[in-house]
């Protein structure tokens, strides 16, 4: 209290200085959320899905626009720079930063599309939550064929703390952001039209477990703070290079701070929401998670751990190496037992996870850039196949069980051909984008000092390729179930989102070359400190 | 290096230990003398809010009152210091708080629009 009153005596308060052109991405999409809720309140209900759908879009591609105009500024990046810290130390601006918001938006942007689908009448999101699952009011909802419109301005403001969360330089921001991304998608998880309960379960789940995480998150920086006396990451990371204080509360910091994100990303042993909450889940949101979520909370990791701990790399090492080992094994052996679709792709992107830790393991630029490729192709691969996914139904909504999927590749050979084709870039199969980023992600940990992870990941990859390989089988050489299901025609969004993730998948299979080179340039000065 | 990691494996182990410990020792020695009280609903102490028979639906009035109320205090909470400050922070601090309040506003016209302002 006296520390306040003697401030507000003083009242000598300089105002920040907030670099408005450098923040514009985020700012631009925030604003495209507000202007969503605006839409929500004054625009009749049968209109709200076009304003939104030109919102949302717009918004992401001039948010998009604007990266790669900031990343473009000579000034930012002149004399070797890494680039700069921007609002008086709290967002930092750099060459990995611009690359993980890029990445996002474009991810988003698909996700977009496919939570827009609706040619078939329907769109996958529930008329109204709040109404019991199987009572006369949704009944009526279902009748009238309204639907929560509000997914697409939530969408935003996730999306926007995406984008912040791996940009945060110090760990209250940080802290904003993970709330600002996770709260909307608990709203959203709980959204789904067809099987509501589980939707809702998925929700709720998605939210004790997260709410548990970000009680972990704060703890940890708690602790830091009390270690450094600041919540800044270059801050820590200088009290940590002179060990100013007791270690314990360094160790204690790092601990819960990295339990906090490893929740996010789904490592093992903090996977234990992802297949519950990817089922449940609309289809269009999981891809969502699946992807930007992903993407964005191996950013913030990435940046805390090289910046922040940067020096205590031998410290937190054996730890990592643990986490990955564990989440590399454990989500590629317990896929194998899976019989829904998605729950499938939940402990596959569990495996992913631990891909991409090997790379973090290494702790260099070359990690970095492998880690950032990885991402951005995996990112577009799973997009394009939950897509596949919202396809395949049958009278009760999507047929997600696999053994409705058996003969698929008899019935609908391009769907099959198409999903079999994602399932081959998830194994790593040689001119798929997959091959290429996991080649870039053990090059680098092997160059890293971490063979021996790269052995037990090459190996973790080989049993994943049988899961892969098994619903390929299942696709195309067995006999079509009588009661199979359906596949509808791809509307026009969700044929954009399949054609745009097979696209990349094969391109950057192809040519992975420019994209890598575009990666390694955004790391080649690792984070701004 | 490794070494470090010892006392946080004996603290598992230990909360491990602890956790199984309580579990089984209050299931079995634990005294079972349940009444009416002891398996109502925890209120703080009033009496719990009448539930439909079977689990239904029961209204969330006060809960929305409660939000709205957070909302404008935050927005005051903010309001005071800037007035404190008004004239050293300037034309900047107008701005950034007029943008501030817009957002609140527009979550205001959002509730209002749909109806979350009506008691019934």
């Amino acid at each position: 209290m006296t520390s306040l009153s003697g401030a507000l005596a003083a009242a000598t308060i300089t105002p920040p200085h907030i670099e408005y052109g450098q923040l514009s991405p985020l700012l631009v999409v925030f604003g495209a959320a507000v202007a969503g809720v605006l839409v929500e309140a004054f625009v009749p209900r049968e209109r709200r899905r076009a304003f939104h759908l030109v919102i949302a879009l717009g918004g992401l591609v001039a948010a998009f626009a604007l990266i790669i105009s900031v990343a473009a500024t000579p000034s930012l990046f002149a004399h070797g720079s890494p680039g700069h810290v921007v609002a008086m130390g709290a967002v930092g601006v750099d060459g990995p930063t611009l690359f993980i918001q890029g990445t996002i938006v474009v991810l988003a942007f698909v996700s977009v599309l496919l939570i827009a689908e609706s040619s078939h009448g329907v769109s996958p999101f529930a008329a109204q939550a709040a109404a019991v699952p199987g009572s006369a009011e949704e009944r009526e909802g279902l009748l009238r064929g309204i639907s929560h419109t509000e997914v697409y301005p939530l969408t935003l403001f996730a999306v926007g703390g995406m984008m912040l969360f791996p940009a945060a330089n110090d760990l209250l921001t940080m802290f904003v952001a993970l709330e600002v991304l996770s709260l909307p998608l608990y709203l959203l998880c709980g959204l789904a039209r067809r099987r509501r309960l589980i939707s809702q379960e998925a929700a709720m789940k998605y939210f004790l477990l997260g709410a548990f995480s970000s009680a972990f998150f704060l703890f940890g920086v708690a602790m830091l703070y009390g270690y450094s006396g600041s919540v800044s990451l270059s801050a820590i990371a200088a009290a940590a290079a002179t060990n100013v204080s007791s270690a314990t509360l360094l160790y204690a910091g790092i601990a819960l701070v990295g339990i906090g994100l490893l929740f996010k990303i789904g490592a093992v042993p903090f996977q234990s929401w992802k297949p519950d909450v990817y089922q449940g889940a609309p289809t269009a949101v999981t891809a969502l998670m699946a992807s930007c979520t992903v993407v964005s909370a191996f950013g913030g990791l990435l940046r805390v751990f090289y910046v922040a701990f940067g020096q205590l790399t031998w410290d937190w090492r054996p730890a990592m190496w643990g986490v990955a080992i564990l989440t590399m094994l454990a989500g590629a052996i317990i896929a194998i037992t899976q019989t829904d679709v998605k729950r499938m792709l939940a402990y596959s992107s569990i495996a992913h996870g631990g891909f991409v830790l090997t790379a973090v393991v290494a702790a260099t630029a070359a990690g970095l850039s492998a880690s950032l490729f990885y991402l951005a192709v995996y990112g577009l691969t799973t997009i394009g196949a939950f897509a596949v996914v919202t396809l395949v139904r049958d009278p009760a909504g999507e047929a997600n069980h696999l053994s409705k999927w058996a003969g698929l590749g008899k019935r609908s050979p391009w769907l099959a051909g198409v999903f079999a084709f994602f399932l081959l870039a998830f194994a790593g199969i040689p001119l798929t984008s997959g091959f290429a980023g996991k080649f870039a992600v053990f090059q680098a940990a092997a160059a890293g000092g971490a063979l021996p992870l790269v052995i037990i990941g090459v190996l973790a990859s080989a049993v994943a390729a049988f899961f892969y390989v098994r619903v390929i089988v299942l696709m195309f050489f067995s006999d079509p179930a009588p009661d199979g299901p359906t596949v509808v025609t791809p509307g026009l969004f969700t044929g954009a989102a399949v054609a745009v993730g097979a696209a990349a998948t094969l391109v950057f299979g192809i040519a992975p070359e420019p994209l890598l080179a575009l990666a390694s340039h955004a790391a080649a000065h690792l984070f701004v400190r | 290096m490794l070494t470090l990691y010892v006392p946080i494996l004996m603290l598992a182990a230990l909360a491990a230990l602890f956790a199984g410990f309580s579990l089984v020792m209050g299931a079995l020695a634990g005294p079972k003398r349940w009444n009416r009280a002891k398996l109502q609903a925890y209120e703080s102490g009033i009496e719990p809010t009448p539930q439909p028979s079977g689990g239904g639906r029961f209204p969330v009035k006060y809960y929305l009152t409660a939000m709205l109320f957070i909302l404008f205090d935050i927005e005051i909470i903010f309001l005071y210091p800037w007035a404190v400050t008004f004239r050293s922070l300037g034309v900047f601090g107008l701005v950034e708080m007029v943008l501030f309040i817009v957002t609140v506003l527009v979550a205001y016209a959002y509730v209002w629009r749909r109806g979350g302002l009506e008691w019934d």
